[in-house]
C-alpha cells in the first residue's frame, strides 16, 4: 500500500512539518491518482499544472519555516467557486467555457492557508441534484460498488467532491450545501461533510444557486480534517453582505468541550416514511452509546417538518429563477449564433445552455413568483420558513443538540429516480430543514448497511455552535470505528 | 375652476402624477464601488455586480443611503427605518443580473408633500414614496449596422425614484413640481438636477375626467427629458384623451412615448404586454435598518430648503417676493447672492444679478456653475457703480467683455478711459464751457424756459463723451443757472 493512501489533513500536516516526504512528492501522487480515476468523473477540469506551482510553493514555505494552517495539503475545489484563470463551470454547458477573472472568498482564503487545488470537482448542475446526475459533464461515480459491482451515485449536489475524498483523489474538498448538497453525498459516499452557520463563508464569487439557503463547507475523510478546513473557509466578508460579524471560535479546540450532561433531541417527525431500517437501528443504537457517556437523550417535536420539503422546493427556485437570469447569452457564457432577433437569442442560448432540471427549476421559480400565485406560494412559503425556524428554536431551549439520520436511505444506482423528481427530492427530505434555518449541520459516517453500503448520521446544533457539532461529531467517528 | 379643457361637448379635467428618477449624486455606485463619472470610456467603470458576473454580491454604499434620507426630510417625508431591497425581473440586453434591485413594497421613505406656486396661491403636492433603485446600462445602436452595443457605465449608478399623488391639474403645476423638486434636491445636494446629462428624468402618468368624478384611466409617458417636453406631453396626451373619450371610445391602460419631434405621444407597450417583474426580496441584502442617530444626525445638519430661504431672503433683504423665488430657485444663484449681498445694496445686486448676469448665462447657454463667474467680479463691478466710478449705463456696455476677460474691472475701465469723471472742478469748467458757448439759450433759460436744463446736460456729457457723473452734472447745473 502506498504510504500516501491512510493521509489525512492533519496527519499529512505533520509528516509535511517533518519533512517526511515533500508537497511535491504528495502532489504528484494524486495527479496521477486523480488520472488513474477518470472513470469515476469527479473532475470537470483537472488543474496539475497549478497544483505542482502551488505544491512547490508550499515546500519553500515549509522550507522557510512559514507554515500556513492548510500547508501543502492537496484539495479538490467545487467547480462552484470562482477561481482566478481557471475555468469555472457550474456544471453547465452554458458557461462550459467561462474562466473568470476574480477569485471567490473560499477559495482564495483556502490557497491562501496553503491549499493546493488539484482541479474544479464535478457538481450537480449549478448544484441542482441529489445524485450529480445532471452535470452537464456526466454524472460521477461513487467509488463504493453496489451489488454486482454495480455502479452507484455519490449523492448531489457536491457529489465530485465527496467521490473524490472517498476514493483518495485529495485530502478534502470544498462543497456547497443548499438543501443537503455536502451531507447527502457524504452521506453516500462514507465521509464527514460540515455545513455551517448561514453566513459564517462568505458566499463572494460562488455562482449562486438559492442566496438565503446556499453556504459553503468541507467534505473531509474525518471530523478533525473538517473542524481544521472549515476554519480556514470562514469569517466576515465586506463582500457578502450576509455574511456573519460572529467571532469565529478556534474549531479543532472543540476537543475541550464536554458531552456530558448535555442534551440530545431527538426529533421525531424525522421518522419519516420509508427510512431504511438499518439506518433506523443505527440511529437508535447512537442515541444509546451516546446516553452510557452521559448525554441525555430527550424527545423532541419539529411540527413543521413536514412543510420543509415544498417549503425548500418553493424558495430555493424561487431564487434561483433570478440568480440564474444573467445567463443570458449576451456578455458571457454559452450564446446560440444565428438568431434573427433579442428573444431569439435569449430563447434558444438558455433553452440549449440549460439542462432540463435547471430549467425544471427555473419554471417553478418563474411560476410561484408571478403575480397571481405570489401570495399563495412564494410568501407562504416564507411564513413556514418562519415557522420551521422557530421549531429549532424552540427546541434548542430544550436540547444542545439534534440527532438524525442524514437520508432516508442509502445510495441507489446511477439512473434510479430519474424520471421521477418529486422521488429524486425526497432525498433532501432530511436535510432541508436545517438549511432553511440556517443551522450548522454534520453528517458524519455512522455504519454501513448489509451491502456494504455507507450511511450517515446528521448532528444539527443552535446557529454558530459548529464545535459543539464536532465533539458530537467526532464521538460517533470514534465509536464507529 | 381654472385649468380645466374644452373638448367638443364637456369640460375637463386632467390629472397628472409624475414618477421622478434623480440619479443620486454619489462617487460610487449603489451596490459597488465603480466610479459614477460621466462621459467615461464606455464600460471602463464596471465591476463584477454591475456586468453581472456569476458569484458577484452587492453591497450597500452607506453614502447613498444617507442621501436618500436626507432627500425624505427635504420633503417632509416619513423615514422608514425598515426598508427592504426587492429583486425586479425582466430581460434585457443592458439589465445584466437579469433583475434590477430596487425596493416595492418598502421603500426607504414613505408620504411627504413639497409646495408649489399657482396662480390660486401655494399648493402642496403629496409625495407618494421615494425609493431606491440601481439604473441600467445604455444598449448603443447607432454605431454599427448590425449590432447593438451595450455601455454598462451606468449599470449600478442609484436612483431615487419619487414618486408624486396624482395631485396635479395642469402642465404648468406638473413643471413647477418638477421644478421645486430639483430645486429641492439640489439644496439637499442629493442630485445636481441636470436634465439633459440624464440625471433626472421623469415619466408623467396622465388621465383625465370631467371635475368632480372619478379618476379616469392612465396612461404613463415615458421619455419625457425637460421642462419644456413634459408640458407639451401633457397637452397633447390630454387632448387625445379627451377626443377619444368623447368618441365614445376607452382610454386603454398603456405606457407611451412622447416624440419631442413630432409633439406626440404613442404606444410603447399596452397592459397586455407589461411585464410580470416577479418582486421578491433580494436574498443578497439584509433588510436595511437605519439607526435613529443618523435620521437625527441628518435632520439636525438638513440645509436650509428653498422655502425657508425665500422667506429669509424677503425679511432680511426687503426683497420682492418674485426676486426672492428666482433667486432661491437655483442654489448655486442663492448662495451667489448671499456673498454679493454682503455690505452690498440689495437692490442693486438683485438688479444685476436677475438682470444682466442671467442675460449673459443665457446667451452663452450655460449655468452659473459652468460660467465660472466669482462673486468678486461681480462685487467689484457693483462697487465702481456704486461709488460712482461708473455709470450704469458704462458698466452694462462693457459687461460681457468683462465677464469674459481676465481684467479687473478698474483696468478695463482705464483701458477703455470710461471712467466717470467726478471731480467737481472738472466738471465745473466744463459746464462753464457750455455755458459760455451757449449764452442765448442761458438767457431762454433763465427767463422760464425750464426744459432747456437737459439740452445743457446733453451738451456737457457730449464734451465729456459720457463720462460727466450725471448726478453731479446736475447738481453743479442748478446752482450755475442760478446765478
Amino acid at each position: 500500500m502506498n504510504q500516501f493512501e491512510k493521509l489525512t489533513i492533519k496527519s499529512t500536516i505533520q509528516h509535511l512539518k517533518c519533512k517526511d516526504f515533500s508537497c511535491k512528492e504528495l502532489t504528484e501522487y494524486f495527479i496521477k491518482k486523480i488520472s488513474d480515476n477518470r472513470k469515476l468523473n469527479c473532475f470537470i477540469t483537472e488543474t496539475p499544472d497549478h497544483a505542482l506551482e502551488m505544491a512547490l510553493n508550499s515546500d519553500k514555505k515549509i522550507d522557510n519555516n512559514e507554515i500556513r494552517a492548510m500547508e501543502g495539503i492537496p484539495i479538490a475545489m467545487k467547480d462552484l467557486f470562482c477561481t482566478k484563470n481557471v475555468k469555472t463551470t457550474a456544471a453547465s454547458k452554458i458557461l462550459e467555457n467561462f474562466i473568470p477573472f476574480y477569485e471567490s472568498t473560499v477559495s482564495k482564503k483556502l490557497w491562501d492557508s496553503g491549499s493546493v487545488m488539484l482541479g474544479k470537482s464535478n457538481l450537480d448542475e449549478f448544484a441542482m441534484g441529489s445524485a450529480n446526475t445532471t452535470s452537464f459533464f456526466g454524472n460521477v461515480i461513487n467509488p463504493i460498488k453496489g451489488k454486482n459491482n454495480s455502479d452507484l451515485v455519490p449523492g448531489g449536489s457536491s457529489g465530485g467532491s465527496a467521490a473524490a475524498v472517498a476514493a483518495g483523489l485529495c485530502l478534502g474538498a470544498t462543497g456547497s450545501d443548499t438543501g443537503g448538497s455536502i451531507r447527502q453525498p457524504a452521506s453516500f459516499c462514507g465521509i464527514v461533510g460540515m455545513k455551517p452557520t448561514y453566513g459564517r463563508c462568505s458566499r463572494f464569487g460562488m455562482v449562486a444557486f438559492a442566496s438565503s439557503l446556499d453556504q459553503a463547507g468541507t467534505l473531509t475523510k474525518n471530523v478533525d480534517d473538517s473542524a481544521i478546513m472549515l476554519q480556514t473557509i470562514c469569517g466576515y466578508d465586506e463582500k457578502d453582505s450576509t455574511s456573519s460579524k460572529m467571532d469565529v471560535p478556534k474549531f479543532s479546540e472543540y476537543e475541550k468541550l464536554s458531552l456530558k450532561g448535555k442534551k440530545i433531541g431527538i426529533p421525531k417527525e424525522y421518522l419519516v416514511d420509508g427510512l431504511n431500517s438499518e439506518i433506523k437501528k443505527s440511529w437508535e443504537n447512537f442515541s444509546e452509546e451516546f446516553k452510557k457517556i452521559g448525554v441525555e437523550i430527550i424527545d423532541i417535536s419539529l411540527p413543521h417538518t413536514k412543510y420543509s420539503l415544498p417549503t425548500y422546493y418553493i424558495i430555493a427556485p424561487a431564487e434561483a429563477s433570478a440568480n440564474l437570469a444573467r445567463y443570458d447569452g449576451v456578455r458571457y457564457g454559452y450564446r446560440h449564433q444565428n438568431v434573427d432577433n433579442l428573444d431569439d437569442l435569449y430563447e434558444i442560448s438558455r433553452s440549449k445552455g440549460f439542462g432540463d432540471e435547471v430549467k425544471r427549476r427555473i419554471m417553478i421559480g418563474t411560476y410561484v413568483l408571478s403575480a397571481g400565485y405570489y401570495d399563495a406560494y412564494y410568501i407562504k412559503a416564507l411564513k413556514v420558513r418562519r415557522l420551521i425556524l422557530d421549531d429549532f428554536i424552540k427546541a434548542f431551549k430544550k436540547c444542545d443538540l439534534i440527532l438524525t439520520p442524514t437520508t432516508p436511505n442509502v445510495s441507489f444506482l446511477i439512473g434510479e429516480k430519474q424520471d421521477d423528481p418529486l422521488e429524486m427530492y425526497l432525498n433532501d427530505v432530511l436535510t432541508v430543514p436545517a438549511s432553511l434555518a440556517g443551522l450548522p449541520a454534520i453528517s458524519v459516517p455512522a455504519g454501513k448497511n448489509k451491502d456494504g453500503l455507507p450511511f450517515g448520521l446528521q448532528i444539527i446544533s443552535s446557529h454558530f455552535n459548529e464545535a459543539l457539532v464536532f465533539k458530537a461529531a467526532k464521538f460517533i467517528e470514534d465509536t464507529n470505528k | 375652476m381654472k385649468n380645466l379643457i374644452k373638448g367638443k361637448s364637456n369640460l375637463w379635467e386632467v390629472v397628472l402624477g409624475l414618477e421622478v428618477h434623480a440619479q443620486i449624486s454619489s462617487k460610487s455606485k449603489l451596490f459597488s464601488s465603480a466610479s459614477t463619472e460621466y462621459g467615461s470610456e464606455p464600460n471602463s467603470q464596471v465591476t463584477l455586480v454591475d456586468a453581472g458576473m456569476p458569484g458577484a454580491l452587492p453591497v450597500i454604499n452607506e453614502y447613498c443611503i444617507r442621501q436618500a434620507v436626507i432627500t425624505g426630510l427635504g420633503l417632509n417625508a416619513k423615514i422608514n427605518k425598515k426598508s427592504v431591497f426587492d429583486r425586479k425581473n425582466y430581460f434585457y440586453p443592458d439589465l445584466p443580473q437579469g433583475y434590477q434591485i430596487s425596493q416595492f413594497q418598502h421603500p426607504i421613505v414613505g408620504e411627504g408633500f413639497l409646495t408649489i406656486k399657482t396662480e390660486e396661491g401655494e399648493k402642496k403636492i403629496g409625495i407618494t414614496r421615494l425609493h431606491l433603485e440601481q439604473d441600467a446600462g445604455k444598449s448603443i445602436h447607432d454605431q454599427d449596422f448590425e449590432n447593438t452595443f451595450i455601455d454598462l457605465n451606468r449599470s449600478g449608478c442609484a436612483l431615487m425614484e419619487i414618486v408624486s399623488e396624482p395631485d396635479m391639474r395642469s402642465g404648468l403645476e406638473a413643471a413647477e413640481y418638477l421644478k421645486k423638486l430639483r430645486t429641492i434636491l439640489q439644496y439637499v445636494g442629493s442630485c445636481d438636477g441636470n436634465m439633459e446629462k440624464g440625471n433626472l428624468r421623469a415619466d408623467v402618468n396622465v388621465s383625465v375626467r370631467i371635475p368632480g368624478e372619478k379618476l379616469g384611466t392612465r396612461c404613463e409617458i415615458k421619455n419625457v427629458n425637460s421642462i419644456k417636453f413634459i408640458q407639451q406631453a401633457i397637452t397633447f396626451e390630454a387632448e387625445r384623451q379627451i377626443k377619444l373619450l368623447e368618441s365614445g371610445e376607452q382610454i386603454v391602460q398603456e405606457t407611451r412615448l412622447f416624440d419631442p419631434n413630432k409633439l406626440e405621444t404613442r404606444t410603447m407597450r399596452n397592459k397586455e404586454e407589461s411585464h410580470d417583474y416577479r418582486y421578491f426580496p433580494d436574498p443578497d441584502l439584509p433588510p436595511l435598518i437605519l439607526e435613529d442617530s443618523l435620521i437625527d444626525d441628518l435632520k439636525k445638519n438638513l440645509p436650509e430648503l428653498p422655502d425657508k430661504k425665500k422667506e429669509r431672503f424677503i425679511n432680511l433683504y426687503k426683497l420682492k417676493e418674485y426676486d426672492a423665488e428666482v433667486l432661491v430657485s437655483e442654489k448655486d444663484v442663492s448662495i451667489f447672492f448671499e456673498e454679493l449681498v454682503k455690505g452690498r445694496e440689495p437692490k442693486l445686486v438683485v438688479s444685476w444679478l436677475t438682470g444682466e448676469l442671467f442675460a449673459f448665462l443665457n446667451k452663452k447657454n450655460v449655468s452659473l456653475a459652468e460660467s465660472k463667474v466669482t462673486v468678486k467680479k461681480i462685487a467689484d463691478l457693483i462697487d465702481l457703480i456704486s461709488d460712482g466710478t461708473l455709470s450704469n449705463r458704462q458698466a452694462k456696455e462693457v459687461f460681457e467683455v468683462y465677464l469674459e476677460g481676465s481684467k479687473t474691472a478698474k483696468e478695463l475701465i482705464s483701458e477703455k478711459g470710461m471712467a466717470q469723471i467726478s471731480d467737481e472742478k472738472e466738471l465745473s469748467n466744463l459746464i462753464v464751457s457750455v455755458l459760455d458757448e451757449n449764452e442765448d439759450m442761458v438767457k431762454d433759460y433763465k427767463s422760464g424756459k425750464d426744459r432747456l436744463f437737459g439740452f445743457f446736460v446733453g451738451q456737457v456729457m457730449k464734451l465729456s463723451r459720457g463720462k460727466a457723473n450725471p448726478q453731479m452734472v446736475n447738481k453743479i447745473l442748478i446752482e450755475k443757472l442760478k446765478r
